[in-house]
């Protein structure tokens, strides 16, 4: 059990060399030295003021992994959480801004409106699928474009704030649509949190969600479904799972979650939804997605190292070395890890059948499936 | 106990009805009259004039090219979600070699741009077993970092100042531009320096049904055409005879339709996947180099989504080549039409057009007996509304969105007539049954 | 026609030998698939090879074939001794295979799929017309009519296997070796291909082809090998001098299995029926379609979720299934037998809701009409699927939660939508202990087990469902002798205490060990019922095979 644990380290080290080095050779490219480089960079991540903001920056991107994610363990790759993320932050700010209620549920109604949108334009992609067979990919990818154009639409006229000037934005959410930071909520029980900085709002939600992720894939009947489905569809079919309900359900639950991608920033930081507002944060999540193998304590930990790498990188040009080095690690490091992951799987996997064979004596075979498949059966 | 047997011959079931071939001409035909009728009846030439086609080809072009880097992809067995990915490479090496260069070098530029994303994708895939959705992903996410980060280093010099126009997010312009050609005789091209008559042109201006539409048509695809589409034009055809009337073609659909089929025959499957990849990330390439051309500069985002565009014309073209090209030729039109028409003016022809060939639909229902008609009220139900919306507000949102919705009602209509390869996207290694 | 491996009597002339095996060995991790086999095959003769399903025949074809290379032995062709790395090689030493499981492209046309890899022209010019020429000539010399520019998709099942022929004659092969050839053809087409089988050894090729069916050996092969559990157990060079019950005899080793005398356990009521029974060729599959690849593959992006099933019946105008009906008594196993690919697969899929049907099906007297297939799991139909580790279990679950799947509709598992984990941990333990799965744990993944003690897990899961009825698919298929005599226990005490169960197997010691009664099934229909105690293996083949008696 050890090895297997030894086993999945392997492969981000192995990746995250790779990316090492990559960025290194590309520094080197651009007249920089590497080591300057790295320096500055760790520099820039020391300190609780710096993991403070590490950890805001990774809560979103943590809820846009899990939302993709949830679709992934099916092989289902709902490419469109971007789209479906923006229209549900736009609704739910204009929805939000539309009327006063007391605080808790203010925002749970801001909430309830961003899950719904989400869920409903996820689930168009879903019933495009499972009704004529479009491969979701294409369709959620055109929806995304779509859903650009709605927003752009909605946002010039309708749901427009007349008051903000040049940039378009909805109204902004009254007071009670605000959610606190969590130092405040710190204090209040004599806690202080060093740095200056605030720990974002939505942290708790967050880790809400994902508690909630990893009950649903482990301890519930659908997420057994869920991973069956994924690992093995025939078997799914076998044990009864129905294709299409799965297939309409899950997706309708990766918009869900994926309408609350928008949340974290509209409640904390935004409080409106304008062309301010971050619009990668979906893209993002697909990445974050892949890095954590669509676990839910991985993708934490993708999502940090991600917002980790953020905030090491874009200092940099105060020094003169291009921040665009941050992105050249993260894309080698996604793309290391991908291929680590198959390459170590297999060395695995080989490695294990290997143990089992070598327990089992010889034995002459009454009927064997190699005669038939040409593919020993052990 | 003897045991009454049947002896059916199996034979191939004759081929019911009309003709594949023939179909689709009575398509065509079937689509130029509707949308000849709405030109007339809505008075909008510029439904079938030659800026629109023009606007056309000059759109399509690179989602073409996208279209055809996927179709070579899939063709032999691997998904290319990277071609986003590939095209930023492209426009980005296009942009830095046309700059220094000149255009015909930035062509190579974009190619090799695109090669190199390619054989990024065919090692995770083909070599290491990668889903190739995930390392396609990759490529996607890898690409605008490359691009922006080469951008950096080449378009700006150390302290953050422009070279020669350029930024972190724009190359400067390409030193010169790349020659035009007009079909002489036909469309008024210059033949050795003597102008020629433009019969097509003088067709076009007549303004008679279906003549002029038709005479537009091929005017708007003859003239003032860039050298690097003409080059797209024919890779398209050089595809069509690559792929099913050379040997390399016919081993490298075999490794998409049946790899281990080729792999007892002693085709090296893996290497014509990598092959495949190469290709696709090179035409990819192309395509961006091609846009870079167009908007004579690299600038960031250019793409905008045209590598997941072609994707989608392998759908609509049921993995063809002509298909390819037709499926990124109505996204372009519509772009065309829609930018170059009046509101008011397009709501009622797409209004026309609806409705003519929503009643083309009802009879091909009546004839097949599917519930099309079901499907044709929806979209009824969609285009309503849409005409309802654009004519409303004069403005651009909703045009931007009708490519898209329109590729998207495509895709969902083509249902089960599909032929994709037989093993696209299934990676395979040495002993698999398959 | 002994069993003792004696060489032939020589005959007047000394025929040349196309091929000599010798001593041929093939390991496979825990298991022995070739264990000193030896053959030698004359030219321009029709050779057989007989065995019983899993005796080696196909091993020791992929080794002739150079798919493979032996662990010990000696491959003699045409007097040389060769050592084959690629098919490429054997292709070379012309020899060539035709597939039991054909290799074709479907959407590629026959001409394609015959000259691929091996393509006439020039790199920047396929020679089209000229491939069309030569398939044609080949095809009218040997008498294979096919036209070249159809679509393999289009093709029959019998098309498609002249197109395998014809796809090792363009490459020159002078030994051909086809491997169970007319499993799933129609009489006629079987006449048809013996007869290009004989035009093939007078222009000078050599034919070796597998069958297990013994008429068809007796009636077409010059020579016939006979191979059991790994070994050559006899050769005869005049097979007019033997008769198929002492060829079976050879096969099995013995006097056929005779099902034993135990006390009739069989019960009155009927817990299984089926009435009329019918799957279409197309029939509607609840599927993944497409998306079904798994972990293993990916999925393929521009393709479709298909709601038609790929017909694993050859694509004629029959149905799959048609008009069965049958009951299953409680205490009672009711064998089916059959060559493969007549529609026990279908039928069997088909009660299990797996697939569109017409027809009754009743447990316990209730129509399961409509109901999904947990539901009918829930009602009582245990599976045991004849693909264990496609349909069965999730090799990359631990055992445990492989105990779940297809038992997860609601308790003891499942309550309140959640998993009750120690339920099913107890009950995985449960089942390893009493159904004798050797395995380190209940946590480990379910690839570390061995094809037998897997199918002794899944047996074990659907018996402590408690089911009324089993329907077991092939059950000890790719199994070692050890758990099929474990497995054949368990189903027999379960006969015992009252279950009702359907077996389909290919393997007639089993199905004739342990039915009660046996049908026999051809091209979707049933075609006899006979009485295990009585029938002869002669006549059970007749009735799989559709030839007269």
């Amino acid at each position: 059990m050890n090895r297997r644990i030894l086993g999945q380290l392997l492969a981000p080290l192995l990746a995250a060399a790779v990316a090492i080095i990559v960025s290194s050779i590309a520094l080197l490219i651009a007249d920089e030295s590497p080591i300057t480089a790295f320096k500055a960079m760790w520099s820039n991540i020391d300190g609780t003021g710096a993991i403070i903001l590490i950890v805001n920056r990774a809560v979103p991107y943590y809820v846009a992994g899990v939302a993709v994610a949830i679709g992934f363990k099916m092989n289902l790759f709902n490419i469109g959480a971007a789209g479906q993320y923006q229209l549900a932050a736009l609704l739910a700010a204009a929805a939000g801004a539309a009327v006063s209620l007391w605080a808790p549920l203010h925002i749970a109604f801001v909430f309830v409106v961003a899950v719904v949108v989400g869920a409903a334009y996820a689930a168009i992609a879903g019933i495009l699928k499972v009704w004529r067979g479009v491969n979701e990919v294409i369709s959620t990818i055109m929806l995304n474009y779509i859903a650009i154009g709605i927003s752009a639409f909605l946002l010039s006229e309708p749901l427009r704030n007349d008051l903000s000037g040049n940039l378009a934005a909805t109204r902004s959410l009254p007071n009670s649509a605000h959610l606190p930071a969590l130092d405040r909520l710190f204090s209040a029980i004599g806690f202080h949190l060093p740095g200056g900085v605030s720990l974002d709002g939505f942290l708790p939600f967050a880790i809400l969600i994902g508690i909630g992720y990893w009950l649903l894939l482990n301890r519930s009947r659908f997420g057994f479904n869920l991973r069956v489905s994924g690992a093995n569809p025939a078997a799914a079919r076998t044990a009864g799972v129905n294709p299409k309900r799965m297939i309409l359900i899950t997706i309708t639950l990766s918009g869900a979650i994926a309408g609350m991608i928008g949340l974290g920033p509209l409640l904390t930081e935004e409080f409106n939804y304008g062309d301010q507002f971050p619009k990668s944060l979906g893209f993002t999540g697909i990445a974050i997605a892949l890095l954590g193998r669509n676990h839910p304590v991985g993708v934490a930990a993708a999502a940090v190292v991600w917002a980790t790498i953020e905030r090491a990188t874009q200092p940099l040009s105060t020094i003169g070395i291009p921040q665009e080095i941050g992105v050249i690690l993260q894309g080698s490091f996604l793309l290391a890890a991908v291929i680590a992951y198959e390459v170590v799987k297999r060395w695995s996997d080989a490695a294990e059948a290997r143990a089992a064979a070598g327990r089992t004596p010889d034995v002459p075979m009454a009927e064997t499936a190699i005669a038939e498949t040409g593919v020993a059966t052990t | 106990m003897t045991v009454a047997v049947e002896t059916a011959r199996p034979t191939a079931t004759p081929r019911r009805g009309l003709s594949r071939t023939t179909t689709m001409w009575i398509g065509v035909l079937a689509v130029v009259l509707v949308v000849s009728a709405a030109r007339e009846i809505a008075d909008n030439p510029n439904l079938t004039s030659t800026g629109t086609f023009g606007v056309m080809v000059r759109t399509a072009a690179p989602i073409a090219l996208a279209g055809l880097g996927g179709l070579f992809a899939e063709r032999s067995g691997t998904v290319n979600i990277g071609l986003e990915g590939m095209m930023i490479m492209g426009t980005i090496f296009a942009g830095w070699w046309g700059w220094q260069l000149g255009p015909w070098v930035a062509i190579v530029g974009g190619i090799l741009g695109g090669v190199i994303g390619g054989l990024l994708h065919a090692l995770a895939t083909a070599t290491f077993g990668v889903n190739h959705i995930v390392s396609g992903f990759a490529i996607n996410i890898i690409a605008p970092g490359v691009a922006r980060f080469m951008a950096g280093l080449l378009f700006v010099d150390a302290s953050g100042a422009s070279i020669d126009g350029g930024s972190i997010s724009n190359s400067p312009g390409i030193s010169s531009p790349i020659g035009r050609f007009t079909l002489p005789i036909l469309s008024g091209g210059d033949l050795f320096g003597w102008k020629s008559p433009d019969p097509l042109g003088w067709l076009e201006a007549r303004e008679w049904f279906v003549i002029s539409d038709v005479a537009g048509l091929l005017h708007g695809l003859t003239t003032g055409l860039t050298l690097d589409i003409i080059l797209t034009a024919a890779l398209f055809v050089t595809a069509g005879y690559l792929l099913w009337r050379t040997a390399f073609g016919l081993r490298l659909r075999s490794a998409g339709e049946r790899p281990t089929a080729a792999d007892s025959l002693g085709v090296p499957v893996i290497r014509y996947r990598y092959y495949g990849m190469v290709i696709s990330g090179a035409l990819a390439g192309l395509g961006g180099a091609v846009m870079v051309l167009f908007a004579n500069r690299y600038q960031e985002g250019q793409t905008g989504g045209r590598g997941f565009l072609g994707l989608a014309t392998l759908v609509v073209g049921n993995w063809r080549p002509a298909g390819v090209a037709f499926g990124a030729a109505l996204f372009g039109y519509f772009q065309g039409i829609t930018l170059r028409t009046s509101p008011e003016k397009l709501v009622l022809a797409l209004l026309l057009v609806a409705s003519l060939g929503l009643f083309v639909a009802a009879l091909l229902a009546i004839i097949r007996r599917q519930w099309i008609p079901v499907f044709g009220f929806l979209i009824l139900a969609v285009a309503c509304g849409w005409i309802y919306l654009i004519a409303s507000r004069p403005n651009n949102q909703f045009v931007y969105i009708t490519p898209y919705l329109v590729t998207l009602i495509v895709v969902s209509a083509r249902g089960q007539a599909l032929r994709p390869p037989a093993q696209a996207g299934i990676p395979w290694r040495k002993g698999m049954q398959v | 026609m002994g069993g003792d491996g004696a060489g032939p009597v020589s005959t007047a002339v000394a025929t040349p030998v196309a091929i000599e095996l010798r001593d041929i060995v093939k390991r496979f991790p825990g298991v022995v698939a070739n264990d000193g086999v030896d053959l030698t095959v004359r030219a321009g003769s029709v050779h057989a090879i007989v065995g019983e399903n899993g005796a080696g025949k196909s091993t020791l074809m992929k080794t002739l074939y150079g798919a493979h290379r032996p662990d010990e032995g000696t491959i003699v062709v045409d007097g040389k001794e060769r050592h084959f790395r690629s098919p490429a090689d054997a292709i070379d030493a012309g020899i060539g295979m035709v597939f039991q499981h054909f290799m074709l492209a479907d959407n590629f046309t026959v001409w394609e799929n015959v000259v691929l890899g091996s393509e006439p022209g020039n790199p920047v010019h396929l020679d089209i017309r000229g491939a069309r020429r030569r398939i044609t000539e080949l095809a009218e010399r040997y008498g294979l009519a096919v036209d070249p520019e159809e679509l393999v998709s289009d093709l029959g099942v019998g098309d498609k296997q002249r197109v395998e022929i014809l796809k090792v004659l363009y490459r020159g092969a002078r030994i051909l070796i086809l491997d169970e050839p007319t499993a799933v053809l129609v009489p006629h087409e079987v006449d048809e291909l013996f007869a290009s089988l004989r035009d093939l050894t007078a222009h000078g090729s050599t034919v070796i082809f597998i069958s297990h069916k013994l008429d068809e050996v007796l009636g077409n092969a010059d020579a016939i090998t006979v191979i059991r559990a790994g070994r050559t157990v006899g050769e005869v060079d005049d097979p007019s001098t033997v008769t198929s019950h002492q060829l079976a005899e050879m096969m099995v080793g013995s006097e056929l299995p005779s099902p034993e005398t135990r006390e009739k356990t069989v019960r009155p009521e009927v817990v299984l029926e089926v009435r009329d029974l019918t799957v279409g060729v197309n029939s509607s599959e609840v599927s993944f379609g497409q998306l079904a690849t798994g972990d293993a593959a990916s999925q393929s992006v521009v393709t479709q979720a298909s709601t038609t099933s790929e017909a694993t019946v050859p694509a004629t105008a029959l149905r799959a299934v048609d008009r069965v009906s049958f009951s299953v008594h409680a205490g009672e196993i009711v064998g089916i037998a059959g060559v493969e690919g007549n529609g026990q697969t279908e039928l069997v899929e088909a009660i299990m809701g797996l697939r569109d049907a017409t027809g009754v099906v009743l447990l316990d007297g209730k129509d399961l009409g409509a109901m999904a297939t947990l539901e009918r799991r829930v009602a009582g139909i245990g599976y045991v699927p004849e693909d264990r580790q496609r349909d069965g279990m999730v090799l990359t679950f631990p055992i445990w939660e492989n105990v779940l799947l297809g038992h997860q509709g609601g308790a003891p598992f499942v309550k309140g939508g959640f998993m009750d984990r120690g339920a099913i941990r107890d009950r995985a333990k449960q089942i390893v202990t009493e159904f004798d799965v050797r395995t380190p744990g209940i946590e480990v993944p379910a690839f570390t087990l061995s094809g037998g003690n897997q199918q002794k897990l899944i047996v074990g899961r659907e018996m402590k469902s408690e089911p009324k009825v089993l329907l077991a698919s092939h059950p000890t298929r790719g199994v070692d002798v050890g758990a099929q005599a474990v497995i054949w226990d368990i189903l027999r005490a379960a006969r015992a205490a009252g279950l009702a169960t359907l077996l389909i197997s290919a393997d007639l010691e089993e199905l004739i060990g342990l039915s009660d009664r046996l049908l026999v099934m051809l091209r979707g229909r049933i075609v006899a019922e006979v009485d295990p105690a009585a029938v002869t293996p002669v006549e059970l083949g007749s009735y799989m095979t559709g030839a007269t008696s």
